[in-house]
Parts: structure tokens; sequence; C-alpha cells
């Protein structure tokens, strides 16, 4: 029962927020009231849906990327420790670089399509995956790769074998936390550049029940990235939980 | 496989200004087996490494079937650690095959060559389970197994046994025994427990502590518990 916890919490916020409204008679150019957003998602219903259907696009395809670049990344930092030292930092301080200032150099550069928006999913949400990844690899026990070295296992066999597997749980760490930054990534890359996502129904900011609406469906998409997330750590690192 | 014989020549080692063993000479002859022991911190684990090719000796030589190169040596030991440290996301059966898969054999070929020896030394029907889901004396076994078909000449164990409880621990000694009777190879014992070292092995080399130096080389059947532990506190 625990894990449906979340529901009983949802609907007391949500009726403490709705009688807030109400009670206080605050105007809806201040908060939108949960029964406005309601409206706004059901009158704007195949609008916010088809919406609802680009920035999931974006968001699936920079996420896809993000993990591959920023596992890609942690396997060759790793093997070659000589460029770990040089390029590390450099991954990090990329981190700070606000997406804000880059984003219109990627439209130009890449377009009004797809790419841009790819782009910038994948470069706010890679750093986890990296460096979690990178943790991993590191955490296998010494012995173990000592053993390993006697049972016949080359470098290359000792990282596919042991090294990426024990990182394995790690690696689903950050691949959480990557999850929950793709959806509001997926809403910069639009605000950044010609969209046709949710961004479209946030340009108003005066009818806070639209804008609600679409933060409501955003929360959703990141929420499901996570649970597909989480889904499939279960499936394929069951040891981890059974310790 | 009757084993390859190793030769340690007055070997001392040690780390920054931390000296781990000194002078350390013993040879263990093709397929013979010898106990090592020593308080904790004599440099028992640190020799293994040093035979296995691991690492290398600051002075002295050491030599596995004649060879001295690290590789050389590397190529011709296999180490069993004191945790088992099998891989929890492969069965006992793929875990024992591993080095036959390392070493290019398919994992179909590797797994048919591992699965009688789980018949013959007590794992029958354990093959498909998860390493959590066996007792640490059949987790030590397979970890044995996984040591045998690495397929070298000698077997160096780091106190293989010290994790688990005394009557496990008594039993796997016997078992091991038969084991090594039955699949022939060289093998050094590191251990803390005399009676454990009495009871496996031919012969018994005692180290003091650090640095580790020989206090005593000799054939167990004439020794007690009395002699061993009189030599580890001179």
């Amino acid at each position: 029962m625990r894990r449906l916890a979340w529901i009983p919490a949802l609907v007391v916020i949500i009726a403490a927020w709705q009688a807030w409204i109400d009670l206080r008679s605050v105007p809806d150019y201040i908060a939108p009231a949960p029964s406005d957003i309601g409206r706004a998602l059901w009158d704007g219903r195949s609008t916010l849906a088809s919406e609802t259907l680009v920035t999931l696009r974006e968001m699936l395809v920079g996420y896809a990327a993000a993990i591959v670049a920023g596992l890609a990344a942690a396997i060759v930092l790793h093997r070659a420790g000589w460029l770990r030292g040089a390029v590390y930092p450099l991954l990090v301080a990329s981190q700070s670089i606000p997406i804000v200032a880059i984003a219109p150099l990627l439209v130009i550069g890449l377009g009004f399509g797809l790419a841009p928006k790819v782009v910038i999913i994948a470069l706010v949400c890679f750093l986890p995956i990296t460096v979690n990844a990178l943790d991993g690899f590191a955490s296998a026990p010494g012995d173990l790769r000592r053993t390993m070295r006697t049972l016949n296992a080359s470098p290359r066999a000792i990282f596919w074998r042991v090294e990426l597997p024990w990182a394995a749980p790690r690696i689903f760490s950050g691949a959480r936390i990557a999850a929950a930054y793709a959806a509001v990534a997926a809403l910069f890359a639009e605000y950044a550049g010609g969209s046709g996502g949710l961004a479209d129904s946030m340009h108003d900011q005066l009818d806070t029940g639209l804008v609600g609406a679409a933060v409501v469906l955003l929360a959703c998409l990141a929420l499901g990235l996570f649970a597909a997330v989480v889904l499939l750590e279960r499936v394929t690192v069951p040891w981890a939980r059974e310790g | 496989m009757a084993g390859a014989a190793i030769s340690i020549v007055d070997v001392s080692h040690g780390y920054d200004d931390l000296q781990v063993l000194s002078g350390v000479s013993l040879e263990v002859p093709a397929g013979g087996r010898l106990a090592v022991i020593g308080p904790s911190g004599c440099g028992k684990s640190t020799l293994l490494s040093l035979v296995a090719g691991l690492e290398q000796p600051v002075a002295g030589r050491i030599a596995v079937g004649g060879e001295e190169p690290a590789s050389e040596r590397l190529a011709r030991c296999a180490l069993m650690p004191q945790d088992d440290l099998l891989l929890p996301w492969r069965s006992a059966l793929d875990n024992a095959a591993l080095p036959l898969v390392n070493a290019g054999v398919s994992r179909r070929d590797a797994r048919d060559a591992a699965r009688p020896l789980f018949a013959r030394f007590g794992l029958a029907g354990f093959e498909e389970a998860p390493p959590r889901r066996l007792s640490g004396g059949m987790r030590q076994r397979v970890a044995f197994l996984r040591t045998l078909l690495a397929g070298k000449g000698v077997l160096l164990l780091d106190e293989p046994f010290a994790s688990l409880d005394a009557l496990t621990r008594e039993e796997l000694q016997g078992w091991l025994v038969d084991a090594l009777e039955q699949e022939p190879r060289s093998a050094i014992m590191v251990t803390h427990d005399v009676d454990e070292a009495l009871r496996t092995c031919p012969r018994i080399a005692v180290l003091s502590g650090r640095p580790g130096r020989i206090v005593l080389v000799d054939a167990t059947a004439g020794l007690t518990r009395g002699d061993v532990l009189e030599a580890l506190r001179s």
C-alpha cells in the first residue's frame, strides 16, 4: 500500500489548493484553480494531445542520445585513464553553461527541427549518467579484478564481464536522475526555437489554466519516463535489489 | 595436469617505506601443496600476488614452471580469494565456467566442461542457482571450481575458508584435499588457522610478523599444533 500513498497526498494537495483559490477569491491571473486546469485540459484536449506527442518524441530521442553519449563518454574515460584527468573537469564545467546562452547558437547551426532539441536535452541529461557510470566502473572490488586477471581475463574482458555489469545499478541511478530532467530540458529546447510542443501552450502566461494544463502533462511525461526506467532496472538488474 | 613447480628465492617486498616481506625463500615441487601461515599483515596475501605475477618483487626471484617473467607466472597461476567474489548476475555454473569463456571458449562448451565437475564435487542440482541462493560453503566450492577451470598448473588459495563457520570449514577442508587428489595441481594455501594448515597440506611454512620472514618450513606429518604455535610466537 505504501507505494500508492501518493494518491491521497495528491488529492489533499489539490483539495487544499482549490479551497484556497475559492475561499480567498484568488484571481486566475495570479494562480489557476485545479478546476481551471481541468477545464483547460478538456477544452484544449486535441491541441494538447498533439503537443504532448511532439514533446514526448523530443524527450525520448534526446534522452536516448544522452544515455548513449553519457555511457560512451564514461567508457572512453574509464578505459583511457590518461584522458580522464584532462576531460572530466571539462565535462563537469560544461554543465554550468546556461542552456539559454547556447540554445540560439544551436538553433542557428542546426535549424528549427529536432536536431537542436536533441542536443539540448542530451547536454542537460548526460552528466548524471557519465558520473554514475564512471563511479560504478571503479567500484568493482580490486580483489575481484586481480582474481579475474588470473582467470584468463583480458582488461577488455574484465570491463565487459565484471566492471560494466557491476556498474549497472549505478548507471540506472544516473539514468533515473536524467529522466527527471528530460521533460524540463525538452521545454527549454522548445522555447529556444520552433516547437509545436507543449511550450506552445505556455506562451500566453495570462491563460494560467492552459499553462497549468501543459505543466501537468509535462509532469506526466517526466513521471512516465522515470517509471519506465525503474521498470527496466528491475528487469535487467534483479540481483541489485535482492542484495 | 600435475601442476608446475614454484620457486621463491630470497624475495623481499614492500610499499613506499613499509616493508612487507623480507628474504623469503620457498620451494613447492610440481603437484606439491604448501600451507603458509602467519599473523595478520605479515605479507601472506602479498606473497600470493607476487607468485601470480600480479606484482613484481622489489628484490629476489620467483619462478613458476621454471619461468620468471610476470606474464609467464600469470599464465600459470589461478587465484582463489577469501571472499568467493562470485558474480551475482551469473548462475553458479556460469560463474565456474567464466575462466573458460575468458579464454575464448564458447559459453555452451564452457558450461559443458564445468557441468561434470558440479556433479563430482557435490553441487549437482545447483547449476542454475544464482550465488545468493547458495550457502557460504557451496559458494566457496563454486569459487574453487572456477579456480580449477582456469586450467592453470598452480592454485593460489588466499584464506579460502576464513569466512565460513567452523563446521562448514572443517567439511570443506576434507573436500579440498579430495578435490586436489582428483585434480592434482600445485597449490599454496594461505591461512591463519593452524589446524587447517596441518589438515590440508603436507608441508607448512610459518611467517613472522611484518616484515614477514620464514621462521619454520617443515613437513606437517611430524608437527603438532603446539609446534606451529610456538614458531608463530617466536
